[in-house]
């Protein structure tokens, strides 16, 4: 359970949520995220492929990255989200706030 | 470390809560780091000896994540002498959980829906909202510091 951090070869910061997103730990997310972007990173992908639920907290905590990695000039995508996530994009509408592949890879070709 | 959950699981008959054939109750600090396991002991012992479907345990998890996050933070505002009661009554189509806190309550027809665009944007203010659209049926108590989630099962 958490987060891990790699880059990939075109230099994308990938971070992988591993079990939930909420309000327990939508502060390390956030922290590991705001990190990359101090240390330059600027093209950073959240992947959810093996994420069970997110909570609010959680959606609020993506929609704070978002915000950054755009005032830094960077670009956010998001990837791997189940039906079940999916459908809590499409409830509060931020499905059009976030750039979301169906899986890592497209997101990574999409940047 | 001794976990600072007490969970307190009644089966059949439940005296308390007529025509409930199990009842789950859990008491938690007003501690964050307690949610994810909290939502993991309820959600277990609402679904056990149920064949229950994937969206099913998923809603109740984002459901329960929710109210407890909202009872620990708004309600009582993260002070340390104050509990959350989670109570769960189980019946063979319905679950209904009342998660209740000791704060002073609030006006749930206040909250507004935060999907308008300008909205978007916003950090917080989207966990009621999510309640609502994901449960069967919401009820408050009159206080303002209880929620009870309905949820059918399918």
């Amino acid at each position: 359970m958490g987060f891990s951090q790699s880059r990939d070869a075109s230099g994308v910061t990938v971070v992988k949520v591993d079990g939930q997103l909420i309000v327990g730990n939508r502060q390390e997310l956030k922290d590991l995220v705001f990190t990359a972007l101090d240390k330059g990173e600027r093209r950073i992908l959240i992947d959810f492929s093996q994420t069970g639920y997110i909570d609010s907290s959680g959606l609020g905590a993506l929609v704070s990255i978002s915000k950054r990695v755009r005032e830094a000039g960077g670009e956010l995508r998001l990837s791997g989200l189940n039906e079940d996530l999916r459908s809590l994009f499409e409830l509060t509408k931020l499905d059009t706030l976030f750039a979301i592949a169906e899986t890592p890879q497209q997101a990574l070709s999409s940047f | 470390m001794t976990s600072p959950l007490r969970l307190c699981v009644r089966r059949s008959p439940a005296p308390d809560a007529e025509g409930a054939a199990t009842l789950v109750t859990l008491r938690l600090p007003s501690d964050i780091a307690c949610v994810e396991e909290a939502v993991e002991l309820v959600v277990r012992h609402c679904l056990a000896g149920h064949e229950t479907t994937r969206k099913t345990r998923f809603r109740l998890q984002v459901c329960l994540s929710e109210a407890l996050s909202n009872a620990i933070l708004r309600g009582n505002r993260e002070e340390q002498d104050k509990w959350v009661d989670v109570r769960a009554e189980l019946f063979t189509d319905v679950i209904r959980v009342y998660v209740t806190d000791e704060g002073t309550g609030f006006d749930p027809a206040s909250v507004p829906e935060p999907i308008r665009p300008e909205q978007l944007d916003e950090l917080g203010g989207r966990g009621l909202f999510l309640i609502r659209k994901l449960v069967d049926a919401v009820h408050f108590n009159s206080q303002g510091n209880s929620i009870c989630m309905m949820l059918r099962r399918p």
